[in-house]
């Protein structure tokens, strides 16, 4: 699939920005959020920042962008829309609690009941944007239970890292928020090592004979001849390949990038002898990270092969 | 709406002979010469008579190789929008500019609708929804709406462009929810088959597969030829080295 940069920064903006709101959300929730005026102004304006930003890119690809907004009509199949109204659906809550949080300087009831609220909101988001890639049974790398999962967990730890961040710079070192990022980047990491396990084993999908139904007696069926001599939309679009060699080297830096090192710099700034730069480390780390689930969120769309390639060369789907 | 009708009055669709298509190509043309006019006007060319020719087209012919040595053959393959009972296109929209017609199963979408998502092309497994980059909608098969109840038409004429052009009748159009239709009597006898039955979309359209061929070239086997003698046995045996 064409890895379409509008709709990568979509996805990894939105998504760090939801993953902010839903953990600060649970923790007012439950009580152990800082009530820091300073913090809450920061952690708000960039969590919906981020997610706002994202959700604008989202409409920038589109063809009609000033009808965006009949996209929220059909939820009741599509998830693309169930997508968009739990996004518009999260940011009036979002907004209350951030009034109270930021504005008002206190987290009373009515606040942290909208904080909760926007955290589930937000989980729903994120959830159904995943579902969006999970539920098209036309490419297999995507019709995967790991898929949702790994959106939701990627979310979570990326905006984990910017909050333990802002964390760090607003002198708010609660351990929920600085030790979060690790044990959510440590399950990330595994979801997506099962993931790259069980689609490097994968043998299943169409393939060209059942495309055509010329292979169905067990004859070998290949292309002779293409319809058209220059690339169309289909394969523009749903054609892109990446070598298996680059998508093993890429999977490598994700791994590193997202993972790896954001882990590593996460639990150096919690040594005391960082304190000093813990901040620092602890930047590095988002921006590590943030920058890492960019490459796995391309390598997502760059391995996914769509059943369409059938009809032009490919054997299997 | 993008929630599918539950069933369809009619299953108006396409069967295609893989045994009779020659691959000219002709269905594709009079398609875009057609449909360029009709519903989903214009269906745009990009740098048409440049380098990198490229444009909307609701039909595309491709050739397939099948089998090896004395069972192989070439077998042309026209692809385009199979009318699908659980079209996947349709309920992926979030707009509800895809739809599923109840009155005859035919899945077209409204333009003035449509924001340009692409999301409904990514569903198709069959590369049958192409996008108009200048008009920035999703373009689709019609399968010709405005023949096929066009009273402007002669009766005979009633049958989309595809079907109306094709040199070979390698195309039929027809209601493959009546048994009792030309179309599907004739599905029936030739055993026609669904594309990617495993992915669950339903087809409307079926292809029919290429006939078993009579293996003529291993019956008449020629006989070696007897050698000949004297002045053209002496060029046989000197070309023969």
């Amino acid at each position: 699939m064409h890895p379409a940069y509008s709709v990568i920064f979509f996805t990894v903006s939105s998504g760090a920005g939801f993953g902010m709101l839903m953990i600060a959300g649970t923790l007012a929730a439950i009580g152990r959020l800082s009530t820091d005026a300073l913090f809450g102004w920061l952690v708000m304006a960039a969590a919906l920042g981020a997610a706002a930003a994202g959700l604008i890119s989202s409409t920038l690809h589109l063809g009609h962008p000033e009808r965006a907004w009949r996209a929220l009509g059909q939820w009741r199949t599509s998830w693309l829309s169930r997508e968009g109204v739990a996004a518009v659906a999260t940011f009036p809550p979002a907004l209350l609690f951030a009034w109270g949080w930021a504005v008002a300087g206190k987290l009373s009831f009515p606040y942290v009941c909208a904080g909760g609220i926007a955290a589930v909101l937000a989980l729903v988001t994120v959830a159904c944007t995943g579902m969006i890639y999970q539920s098209l049974v036309t490419i297999r790398a995507w019709h995967n239970r790991l898929v949702t999962p790994v959106y939701l967990v990627l979310a979570l730890a990326s905006g984990a890292l910017w909050l333990a961040f802002l964390a760090r710079v607003t002198g708010n070192g609660d351990p929920a928020l600085t030790h979060l990022p690790i044990g959510l980047l440590a399950a990330g990491w595994l979801l997506k090592r099962r993931y790259w396990r069980g689609r490097d084993n994968d043998t299943g999908g169409p393939t060209v004979a059942s495309a055509t139904g010329l292979g169905r007696d067990g004859d070998s069926v290949r292309l002779l001849e293409s319809p058209h001599t220059q690339e169309n939309f289909v394969m523009r679009e749903m054609g892109y390949r990446i070598a298996r060699k680059h998508a093993l080297k890429l999977r490598r830096v994700a791994v590193a990038l997202a993972f790896a090192l954001p882990m590593a710099l996460t639990g150096a700034a919690m040594l005391p002898a960082a304190a000093p730069i813990a901040a620092v480390l602890a930047l590095l780390a988002a921006v590590g990270g943030t920058i890492g689930i960019a490459a796995e969120r391309w390598l997502f769309f760059a391995e996914a092969r769509h059943a369409v390639t059938l009809y032009y060369g490919a054997e299997r789907a | 709406m993008t929630a599918l009708p539950r069933s369809t009055a009619k299953a108006l669709g396409l069967v295609i002979d893989l045994d009779t298509c020659v691959g000219c190509h002709a269905c594709a043309v009079n398609c875009k010469e057609w449909n360029t006019g009709g519903h989903s006007a214009p269906l745009t060319d990009e740098d048409p008579y440049g380098a990198d020719a490229a444009g909307v087209w609701f039909n595309r012919i491709h050739a397939f190789e099948t089998g090896t040595g004395e069972g192989g053959r070439t077998v042309h393959f026209p692809r385009s929008c199979l009318h699908c009972e659980t079209p996947a296109c349709v309920t992926v929209c979030p707009t509800g500019a895809s739809y599923k017609r109840e009155a005859d199963g035919i899945v077209l979408v409204d333009e003035d609708l449509c924001i340009g998502c692409k999301l409904c092309s990514w569903a198709c497994p069959y590369g049958a929804r192409e996008y108009d980059a200048d008009a920035g909608v999703m373009k689709k098969c019609t399968l010709c709406i405005d023949r096929i109840y066009n009273e402007n038409l002669p009766e005979r004429d009633r049958v989309p462009a595809c079907v109306a052009t094709c040199p070979a009748g390698a195309r039929h159009f027809g209601d493959l929810a009546d048994p009792g239709s030309e179309v599907s009597l004739l599905v029936a006898a030739r055993g026609g088959f669904d594309l990617m039955p495993e992915l669950g979309m339903r087809p409307t359209n079926k292809y029919l597969p290429p006939r078993p061929r009579a293996n003529t070239c291993a019956e008449a086997a020629v006989e070696a030829p007897e050698r000949a003698s004297g002045f053209l046995g002496l060029i046989d045996r000197v070309f023969s080295r």
